[in-house]
């Protein structure tokens, strides 16, 4: 089992869930399929989904929700 | 009370502004900031700065304890709120003031009049000022609706009384029409929004923004004539003038008169404005809302009349009555703005943060760059777009524009994407040289993708 990480295209603050009050697009631990919606990144106040470019199992986010991210830093890894 | 020192709860360009504003009065500046602005040109150029939270705004500019503490750290007489954040936050204002600071705008309880739509409606109403013509709450049924719409007529918008942000809205422009969507508006309403309850509201085609930029210290109220910001995308201006174009000197003095009367019904205190849809066709003007703050378009009321607005709402605060009496308050030529925002007009304005790699910008006569940008900086992800604002003034419209547009294409931002290439569109555009334009005009044009075309020659400094 090799592991995969799903990157942020993008510098912003990085959401879990599509509203504060719903559940995450993910849980920990899940199973992530080629373009699930795993977040959000809010850059300059325009939401963008970010989207799983690999597949995987058992999801693990090293993010919080709503927690400022760089362009390029690892959000999530996934067993490949 | 004369305003020793003030607090600015704001960042970006209007942070920039506002300190030049204070030292231009002897004021010392302290400069509120998140820690992803700890490089800041505002906060370089104030005379003190204080970090108030992490970057995303909700934490930092929008978290009301963290800026008070900051205010009360840092012993301060007022508190600045610029505009957007907290500008026109009702218990922020309430907090400054209850702390013993001043609050550089209007008290608690005319924002919270003015910022509530059905409130300020009423309010404009009985000052005499027209408001766009409709049932004045929900109408009882659609016998109601029906006199209502032969009273004002077609085309007019259903709108559900619980729906917002555009969702609910049907427009008809007959009574055909209006008799099949009146009642499937009303149980769609009932099932959306568990409320079938309907208003009905003229739409005005065409419409074009004018708005009246106001002064009151509470006593006495003065205008400075009026600003169009008609060309929009996504209901936020992109290009503003002063003043409005094509305006008869009857309409210009009504539509001003009732920005005042509106004000003095308040008796309000600070820089505000009051905006209205114009419709062209019938030189009919309607009230839509006041905004109880600095907008980000009032530089080019400051270039048409000389007035300073900035320093002017800081005195206004402090205590001292107008300095410039209605009379004194003259157009002189005609001034434009164009919003520079960091995204890419050719990529259907995606966001465009990173690093400033050269930066040269144009001087001249009747020029004016605000901006929070230099050389080296990184323009962060975390907040709006806009980096600067270019204004040019001149003898009349048509020279404004081509100001504008040489002023443009000397303007060199490296490293980023800009909206530099929509405005060399929109000056070089016969639409808006004839002041053919509204409200919907520029999403419309853009549509047609003019600008991919130009895209090549985006800013490499």
């Amino acid at each position: 089992m090799s592991k995969v990480e799903i990157k942020a295209p993008m510098p912003g603050v990085f959401y879990r869930k599509p509203a504060p009050d719903s559940p995450p697009f993910k849980a920990d631990g899940e199973d992530v399929a080629l373009g699930d919606v795993v977040g959000l990144i809010e850059v300059m106040k325009s939401f963008h989904e970010i989207t799983a470019a690999v597949s995987g199992k058992s999801v693990r986010f090293l993010l919080d929700d709503a927690e400022a991210i760089m362009a390029g830093q690892v959000i999530a890894e996934l067993e490949g | 009370m004369a305003i020793g020192s003030l607090l600015i709860a704001n960042r970006g360009e209007i942070a920039v502004r506002i300190i030049r504003a204070a030292r231009s009065l002897g004021i010392r500046t302290v400069q509120a900031h998140s820690a992803a602005d700890a490089d800041s040109l505002a906060v370089r150029m104030a005379d003190e700065a204080v970090l108030i939270g992490p970057p995303p705004a909700a934490k930092s500019y929008l978290d009301i304890d963290a800026v008070m503490k900051a205010a009360r750290a840092t012993g301060v007489d007022a508190v600045h709120p610029g505009y957007g954040f907290l500008a026109e936050n009702a218990d922020f204002a309430e907090a400054v003031a209850s702390a013993g600071l001043i609050f550089i705008g209007p008290d608690a309880s005319a924002i919270r009049l003015l910022g509530d739509k059905v409130a300020a409606r009423k309010v404009a109403r009985e000052a005499g000022v027209p408001t766009v013509p409709g049932s004045a709450g929900r109408v009882a049924g659609i016998e109601e609706a029906r006199a209502l719409v032969e009273e004002i007529g077609f085309p007019v918008m259903i709108k559900a009384a619980a729906g917002g942000g555009g969702r609910g809205i049907r427009i008809v422009r007959d009574f055909a029409e209006f008799e099949k969507q009146f009642p499937q508006a009303a149980s769609e309403a009932q099932a959306a929004f568990g409320d079938g309850g309907l208003y009905i509201e003229k739409v005005i085609e065409n419409a074009r923004h004018i708005e009246v930029q106001i002064l009151g210290d509470g006593e006495n109220v003065i205008h400075c004539f009026e600003r169009e910001c008609s060309l929009q995308r996504r209901r936020q201006k992109v290009w503003e003038e002063a003043p409005a174009f094509g305006l008869s000197a009857a309409v210009r003095s009504a539509l001003t008169e009732s920005a005042v009367a509106l004000a003095k019904s308040v008796r309000y205190k600070g820089a505000g404005t009051v905006e209205y849809l114009y419709d062209p066709g019938t030189q009919a003007f309607y009230f839509i809302e006041v905004n109880t703050r600095i907008q980000v378009e009032h530089p080019v009321t400051e270039m048409i009349t000389g007035i300073d607005l900035v320093s002017e709402m800081i005195r206004i605060a402090g205590g001292e009555p107008l300095s410039i009496p209605q009379d004194a308050v003259r157009i002189s030529g005609h001034a434009i703005e164009c919003r520079i925002n960091a995204e890419d007009p050719a990529q259907n304005f995606m966001p465009s943060p990173g690093q400033v790699s050269g930066l040269k910008v144009p001087e001249g006569a009747g020029l004016r760059f605000d901006t929070m940008l230099y050389e080296g900086y990184w323009v962060p992800p975390f907040y709006d777009s806009l980096l600067g604002k270019m204004i040019a003034h001149g003898a009349d419209r048509h020279d404004a524009i081509a100001r504008m547009e040489a002023a443009l294409k000397a303007l060199a931002i490296g490293g980023i994407k800009t909206t530099v290439p929509l405005h060399l569109a929109i000056a070089a555009n016969p639409d808006v040289a004839a002041g053919a334009v509204h409200t919907k005009y520029l999403e419309g044009w853009l549509a047609d993708a003019p600008l991919n075309a130009a895209a090549s020659q985006t800013e490499t400094a």
